[in-house]
């Protein structure tokens, strides 16, 4: 008998248990997430939440693996790396490059914004703030979308599934390219004064990121009205999807002149000025995260915990912390369209006549102009981490020939001499040999010179700009210019350059929309600038219009908007070999297209807007199709 | 090791026999061929640019099949049985549909077995009676031009061109043609008689042969016209 007692004590706890009602039973607090009330009361939690929808923040181009090799598809740069020699093999692009459509991460921020609108449990500045913080990431997407796709369906609220089997409901046409800009313009002034004017804040949203959100969109529908209409009247579709009326592009441009302005005359941002070297300082201005004053909004990196490998993969590959390096090669293309400091253009002088010139250091060749060429590109005889570089393809004989080797660092004997000696430079440039500098150059924007950032066991924590105030001082001025405010224009524009070294300044006779696309293009490389720029301005078809390029159409028209840039060229340095001649020694620069470039780029009229995919369409055939694909 | 190279042979004997059944369809085994033609004369574009669709419902989501117009006009595509229906995209192609390229599905087209098909279009301009000549290394092409739409959704012309390569391939594309001669639209003085002469290239492998092509460039269209390509002896 004894036993069963503990039976019967089984039996009663069982019992007890037993007879919670079901639905608490199955209604139970998970423990290992955090569920949406118990978040939305503190605000800690929150900011974890805003962390990582800031971390998705798509990017085209950036310091990520798999974006900065963009920087390779413009003819800006090559990419020194034999699996990437495709980019310089193709013809067209094809037209769903560029293609987005990321209605999931929309549904999460508008999630978000909906939360952030009806939370009771905190203080009301900071509720507004997160509501605000939100809605920009929001209108962070729609920019990302409309400048990839045109319009697009305008979804301002989670869209739930009922389960009728019916989703008609949840499909939505098109908004008018239009609509979506006006859309950013509007939601970026109503959330400006509920965002912290604090420029010291620069990985989350502040006043001056949203302006200078705004200040970006108004100009590029501005440009699109105006360019689009008369230079690509076909890339338009009836609804207006894409394509905005020519009548549209003032008031966009008032919109942007007055957004940019309210950052400058706002006060706590400025140009960066910090170094006495003008090239040093260009280049420091990416890397001091320290008290910046010109950065805006910015995607910050922390070593331990958030790094990139962008030195890693692109820091010199003579001084490589890594046994690889050097991948971003700028172009001759791009390092020539620099201007002479008397404010012309001329093509970087390798030959008079039909003779090379000589020079005595490497760097000469490249004196006279815009600082800010030394500070977004490491030149042959220059320096990075204090320790020169060593860029030089081989000797010139006195014949003009070349002697030159397979592999970095190489030795030969040469003609006249009994022992060998090094006939080529540790960093290349070996014709195509990757991680070498095959076009003579590499990149120093955005290249960290702290020991251990080249080294995969470190990495690099330099942050990446969205948007800085020299941008904002641009975008004021191309607006201003095309709303004929050319005093105004000259202003901003002559500020930047000033900060160049430009230090004559441009008057108002000699500007012309060509300035605005060539400071642009200097002035803002390798920071997601290019396509879109291009795309706007609809130059891209005249810039990559697919016709192969010769050493004299590179030389020809430097800083002419639509200039065809097809294909990449660079400039490899020779040390002159020829005894008891009076130039023995000295340098020769040679023009040479990269073996990588086989094809010039072709922009066609289908690739102004990417192609929207086949199953997005067959799940809501209400989208319309872009044109010209 | 040995146990492991038993079990590595049973894998490889096992995904043999697996792979050997059956496929469960039959491969598609209908020819739909044809060319795109102006009045039963062929319209000439280049390799791998202009196509239409072919759109096949019933089998759940909608994803066109693309048939890609070769450099002479012509097209063919391996399909199943069934119905299609033929849409031009917009702006593909030197021409316009006959109906006016707005309508989405614009022909019906049963497959049943092999079928050959001509495809009626109203393209801008026409190329008539294209001439090559070669005399000591300069290739002279001559043709004229027919204005065929002459409406309001008549287009002017950019440009024309002649130009020549080493292979058969020859387009405005950079790979296609290792010389060209271009003249503006502005500078045509008869359409009637439009003479280009352009000089051969050095070439970089021996060949005493070269193939010329003359191509219209229709402004605010992105697809050339052109003349059939010609092979010249050098």
């Amino acid at each position: 008998m004894k036993r069963y007692y503990s039976l019967m004590i089984l039996a009663l706890l069982v019992l007890g248990f037993g007879c919670k009602k079901d639905d608490e039973f199955l209604n139970k607090e998970p423990k290992n997430i955090l569920l949406e009330e118990a978040t939305w009361k503190d605000k800690t939690l929150i900011v974890s939440v805003l962390a990582d929808l800031y971390d998705r923040i798509p990017d085209y181009q950036g310091l990520l693996g798999g974006q900065w090799q963009r920087f390779g598809d413009f003819n800006e740069a090559l990419i020194s790396n034999n699996g990437d020699n495709w980019r310089f093999q193709n013809q067209d692009w094809a037209y769903g490059e560029w293609s987005t459509w990321d209605y999931g991460f929309i549904r999460e921020l508008n999630l978000f914004i909906q939360q952030a609108e009806k939370a009771t449990e905190l203080e009301e500045v900071d509720r507004k703030r997160f509501f605000a913080e939100g809605r920009f990431l929001r209108a962070l997407m729609y920019f990302d979308h409309v400048k990839r796709m045109g319009g697009v369906p305008l979804i301002l609220e989670p869209m739930t599934y009922d389960f009728s089997g019916d989703p008609t409901y949840l499909q939505h046409p098109r908004a008018k390219e239009s609509e979506i800009y006006d859309f950013l313009i509007s939601e970026m002034e109503a959330i400006k004064g509920d965002l912290p004017n604090t420029p010291g804040t620069k990985s989350r949203a502040t006043k001056a990121a949203a302006l200078a959100l705004e200040a970006r969109a108004a100009l590029y529908a501005g440009s699109i009205a105006k360019y689009g209409s008369s230079k690509t009247p076909e890339v338009t579709l009836p609804g207006g999807e894409v394509g905005i009326p020519a009548s549209k592009a003032q008031g966009y441009y008032q919109t942007a002149l007055k957004a940019a302005q309210e950052i400058i005359t706002g006060g706590g941002y400025s140009l960066y000025k910090k170094k006495e070297n003008l090239s040093d300082n260009f280049s420091s201005l990416f890397l001091d995260k320290a008290n910046n004053p010109e950065v805006i909004f910015a995607e910050d990196y922390k070593l331990k915990s958030k790094m990139h490998d962008f030195t890693v993969d692109n820091q010199p590959y003579s001084m490589t912390e890594e046994s690889f390096g050097g991948r971003t090669n700028p172009s001759l293309n791009f390092v020539q369209s620099f201007e002479l400091l008397n404010n012309t253009f001329a093509p970087i002088a390798n030959v008079s006549g039909t003779d090379y010139i000589f020079y005595d250091n490497p760097q000469d060749i490249f004196a006279g102009r815009d600082a800010r060429l030394a500070g977004t590109v490491i030149l042959p005889g220059s320096s990075f981490r204090n320790r020169p570089v060593d860029i030089w393809g081989g000797f010139m004989l006195a014949d003009k020939s070349i002697v030159t080797g397979t592999r970095v660092n190489e030795q030969k004997t040469l003609p006249g001499k009994s022992a060998p000696e090094v006939i080529v430079g540790r960093d290349g440039p070996i014709a195509g040999q990757e991680f070498t500098a095959q076009t003579g150059f590499y990149i120093r924007k955005y290249l960290d010179p702290t020991i251990g950032a080249g080294s995969l066991g470190t990495k690099s924590e330099v942050w990446w700009i969205r948007y800085r105030y020299a941008e904002v001082l641009l975008n004021a001025a191309e607006a201003a210019f095309e709303l004929d405010q050319k005093n105004v224009a000259v202003g901003y524009l002559n500020e930047v350059r000033d900060r160049a070294g430009l230090k004559t300044p441009l008057t108002e006779g000699e500007l012309s929309f060509d300035r605005f696309v060539q400071e642009r293009r200097v002035e803002l490389a390798f920071e997601d600038h290019m396509l879109w720029d291009m795309k706007r301005w609809r130059l891209a078809g005249a810039v990559w219009n697919g016709s192969q390029m010769t050493e004299a159409d590179l030389k020809a028209n430097i800083g002419k908007a639509d200039k065809p840039n097809t294909q990449v060229f660079g400039l490899i340095p020779y040390k002159y070999y020829a005894p008891g001649d009076p130039n023995n020694g000295k340098w020769v620069f040679k023009v040479a297209k990269p073996n990588a470039v086989t094809n010039p780029d072709r922009f066609r009229l289908g690739n102004y807007y990417s192609y929207i995919a086949d199953n997005i369409i067959a799940n809501n055939p209400k989208l319309v199709r872009n044109p010209n694909q | 090791m040995k146990f492991r190279s038993y079990y590595i042979i049973l894998c490889a004997f096992i995904c043999l026999l697996a792979s050997c059944s059956k496929d469960t369809y039959d491969p598609p085994g209908a020819t739909f061929n044809g060319r795109i033609v102006y009045n039963g004369e062929a319209i000439n574009v280049a390799y791998d640019q202009v196509r239409f669709q072919l759109w096949q419902s019933g089998f759940g989501k909608l994803t066109p099949i693309d048939v890609t117009i070769k450099q002479d006009g012509s097209f063919s595509s391996m399909l199943f049985n069934g119905t299609y229906k033929i849409s031009f995209p917009g702006g593909q192609g030197p021409y316009m549909t006959k109906q006016n390229g707005t309508a989405k599905d614009t022909v019906a087209l049963e497959i049943n077995g092999n079928k050959s098909m001509d495809i009626e279009v109203l393209p801008y301009y026409m190329i008539r009676n294209p001439q090559f000549s070669i005399s000591s290394g300069k290739v002279t092409g001559s043709f004229k031009l027919d204005k065929i739409i002459t409406d309001a959704n008549a287009k002017n012309i950019d440009k024309v061109v002649l130009y020549l390569n080493t292979t058969s391939f020859v387009s405005d594309a950079g790979s296609a043609n290792v010389a060209k001669k271009e003249l503006s639209g502005a500078s045509i003085t008869d359409m009637n008689n439009i003479i280009l002469d352009v000089n051969v290239p050095t070439l970089t492998r021996t060949q005493d042969y070269i193939f010329a092509r003359v191509g219209v460039k229709i402004s605010g269209v992105e697809d050339m016209l052109y003349s059939p390509v010609k092979e010249l002896k050098l």
